[in-house]
């Protein structure tokens, strides 16, 4: 009797509960501009999202009531993030910027099937009519904050904590050791791989090894703020990489290379309402804007900022390439002649060590 | 003279049949009560919420399409990890053996990317099978040779599984036109599941799960080795009074989830992902294990479960673009259910007893 009744209890409550979730609310749009943001981790508070979630803002604060954005965090690449960015669409988003490589793919099956939407695609190089891709030349800023590492570092050893060895982080690795050459010809860098992209334990772990192997400025190509942290528990420098880390390691962290996505998102919104967007491979640095240095420690000399307050400025200008020749590759071969700089191309294709570096690409 | 009202918890003298299938819907709707709550405080209309999380994302076909191909790994490798779980063998590895399925059935796609031939497929997900069962044969062997407990071993072997399938991907197998990204180049025709219906990302891996759901309650609920399995997980010493084998039920057990999440696998890299790529799973396996347990570890229930627990992801999503929801909403609805679930669970096997006890007189 008492179990019979305790069902129809259940049921009824049950049932009501469902009546009550079914309740019907449309969301109604207004004629401005819709722009998604599909995020592949949490915003956090630093960080690659934590970036281009600063980007989102400005855009909206730029052009105000144009436009209405909307963001969807933490999206694993593959499979899950082809209907997130087709949610995007089909609810009315015309512009859609989708920042993390894994969701190339994707991107481009979803933009077939809205010939009319206009998709951004972040560190990708497939392309189609209605799919633009963009990156920074964060090598420009990398080969800056190795000048500072150069002049600052006491052992001549650097440490780098790198995500995934695909040409992009090799290329990081590259111009921030010919950077710090270009003040320091004794200089070492040693690289460890965690294979993650965020992964503050073995950030953390990765970063304790660099600095018990000698190393005395910790960089990372990483998204966590763990290896400022590292350094400054153990009285080391830092150089932190997409976000100013300062506030992780206030005596640490010397500065940083920080992506800056504000004037670029504000710039294709604006196409998108004046009707002259198209398909572009956009790779921008210093000069438009979306590469810039946090500011820098007080700890490093006057000199050495206007060194590379200098630098900065030459490459802004196009006089100064990063990997201007001659460069050496690890095992002595030239592989920029002198007088040349890499193209695009070869930069895109990275797989080699230049000469510093310690350790092997693995495979 | 006073009387306070107490109550006291007792066992049953006969344990709740009824409430074993009652506790997930008591779990569901407490769950559903309690997301009102939180909706309110983060300032939402509870009504609006609950349509924006549990109906905008299954209120049109392509979206009921996402969520059967979101349940559709779960519900599959639920059923395998229940045969286990019934004779109380712990497989915790599916994330594993599904990455396993991945690679193997991924490596016969590869290497018969120019083929048309019609048995691609089927190979593929024989393949896969075998990949998924030779990883569970791995804790199986331990266990029955040495032992060693099968929980820790499967769990390790996840890693080894995803760590393989990174190697492979890094190298051997990554696309040679990739830019050094990791990932394979796309399947071809021949070894990508067909779409059931146009429009939607319905593919024909979901009639595997569906008819596993057949075959596990068969297997499960009229066949004798369900039987001795069930028993085994009962009553140990029973069971080998009985002389039910009990390495074969823990050869059987961890087998069965092999070969599921190794079937999920193949089906995910031939349905809605069409590639290799470094993460094949945003963690079906793990997430399996709750459904087989919400699932009351009855391959009906593994059912309803699968779907809602695919609800719960679909409407973190749908809950982020219509309401800017934060994307721990999703975890926080998952674990509440887990929470109410074995909460209720308590209530099979004991009971609330109301007391008036007299307070004592004087002092």
């Amino acid at each position: 009797m008492k179990e019979s009744r305790l069902i129809k209890t259940v049921l009824f409550i049950s049932v009501m509960a469902f009546i009550v979730a079914g309740f019907a609310f449309p969301v109604s749009a207004k004629g401005k501009l819709k722009v998604g943001f599909v995020y592949v981790s949490p915003i956090g508070d630093a960080g690659w999202t934590f970036q281009h979630d600063l980007g989102r803002i400005a855009l909206e604060k730029n052009l105000g009531d144009n436009v209405a954005t909307k963001y969807i965090e933490n999206v694993p690449e593959g499979a899950e993030a082809e209907r997130v960015i087709r949610d995007l669409a089909k609810s009315g988003h015309d512009l859609i910027f989708t920042t993390s490589f894994g969701y190339m793919n994707p991107t481009l099956k979803v933009a077939k099937l809205f010939p009319k939407k206009m998709f951004e695609h972040s560190t990708g190089y497939k392309r189609s009519k209605n799919v633009g891709t963009y990156m920074c030349r964060f090598y420009e800023g990398r080969y800056l904050t190795g000048i500072i590492a150069g002049k600052m570092t006491k052992s001549n050893t650097l440490g780098y904590v790198a995500a995934f060895p695909i040409p992009e982080v090799i290329r990081g690795i590259n111009a921030f050791t010919l950077g710090a050459k270009s003040v320091n010809p004794d200089i070492k860098v040693k690289v460890i791989w965690i294979n993650s992209w965020f992964d503050p334990g073995k950030e953390r772990e990765a970063s304790e090894a660099l600095i018990d192997q000698g190393v005395d400025i910790v960089t990372h190509h990483t998204d966590s703020t763990a290896p400022t942290m590292t350094a400054e528990e153990k009285g080391v420098f830092a150089i932190a990489y997409h976000s100013d880390m300062s506030k992780y390691g206030a005596n640490a962290h010397l500065t940083a290379t920080t992506h800056v996505w504000d004037k670029y998102y504000t710039k294709v919104a604006k196409d998108v309402l004046s009707g002259t967007w198209k398909s572009e491979a956009v790779w921008g640095g210093i000069k438009e804007g979306m590469i810039k240095l946090a500011p820098i420690s007080k700890k490093v000399p006057a000199d050495v900022v206007a060194l590379v307050k200098k630098t900065e400025k030459m490459i802004s200008d196009g006089s100064f390439h990063p990997f201007h020749g001659p460069v050496k590759s690890q095992d002595g071969k030239v592989v920029v002649e002198p007088g040349k700089s890499l193209t695009d191309q070869d930069l895109l294709n990275m797989n080699y060590y230049v000469e510093g570096v310690l350790g092997n690409i693995p495979h | 003279m006073g009387v306070k009202l107490l109550f006291k918890v007792e066992p049953r003298p006969v344990p709740l049949k009824k409430m074993r299938y009652l506790s997930p819907l008591i779990a569901a709707v407490m769950m559903l009560f309690s997301g009102l709550i939180i909706f309110s405080m983060l300032g939402k209309n509870p009504a609006i919420a609950f349509h924006a999380f549990f109906i905008e994302p299954v209120n049109d076909f392509y979206g009921l399409g996402e969520l059967i191909i979101k349940a559709s790994p779960l519900m599959l490798i639920g059923v395998g990890l229940a045969i286990g779980f019934r004779a109380n063998i712990w497989n915790i590895g599916a994330e594993g053996q599904l990455a396993m399925g991945a690679v193997f059935g991924g490596g016969i796609a590869l290497y018969f990317n120019e083929s048309t031939s019609g048995f691609v497929l089927p190979a593929m997900f024989i393949a896969g099978a075998v990949g998924g069962m030779l990883w569970a044969s791995i804790p199986a062997f331990l266990k029955t040779r040495f032992n060693a407990n099968e929980i820790l071993v499967s769990l390790m072997l996840n890693y080894v599984a995803i760590l393989f399938l990174s190697l492979l991907i890094h190298g051997p197998w990554k696309d040679p036109q990739g830019y050094g990204f990791p990932q394979s180049i796309l399947f071809s025709d021949s070894a990508l599941l067909p779409v059931l219906i146009e429009g939607t990302r319905l593919h024909a891996g979901v009639i595997i799960s569906f008819a596993a759901i057949g075959v596990g309650w068969i297997f499960l609920l009229r066949s004798f080795l369900g039987y001795q399995l069930q028993v085994s997980g009962l009553a140990i010493n029973a069971a080998s009074y009985a002389g039910f084998k009990y390495k074969k039920m823990i050869w059987i057990g961890l087998l069965a989830g092999g070969l599921a999440a190794g079937l999920a696998g193949v089906s995910e890299i031939a349905g809605p992902i069409g590639q290799l790529l470094p993460s094949v799973s945003p963690g079906y396996g793990f997430a399996a294990i709750i459904v087989a347990y919400v699932g009351r570890l009855h391959p009906g229930g593994i059912f309803l479960s699968s779907l809602l627990m695919a609800l719960l992801y679909l409407g973190g999503e749908s809950g982020q673009m219509n309401l800017d929801l934060p994307s721990a909403v999703t975890g926080i609805f998952q674990g509440m259910l887990l929470f109410y679930l074995l909460a209720a669970d308590f209530l099979i096997n004991f009971r609330f007893r109301w007391k008036s006890i007299p307070l004592r007189q004087g002092i």
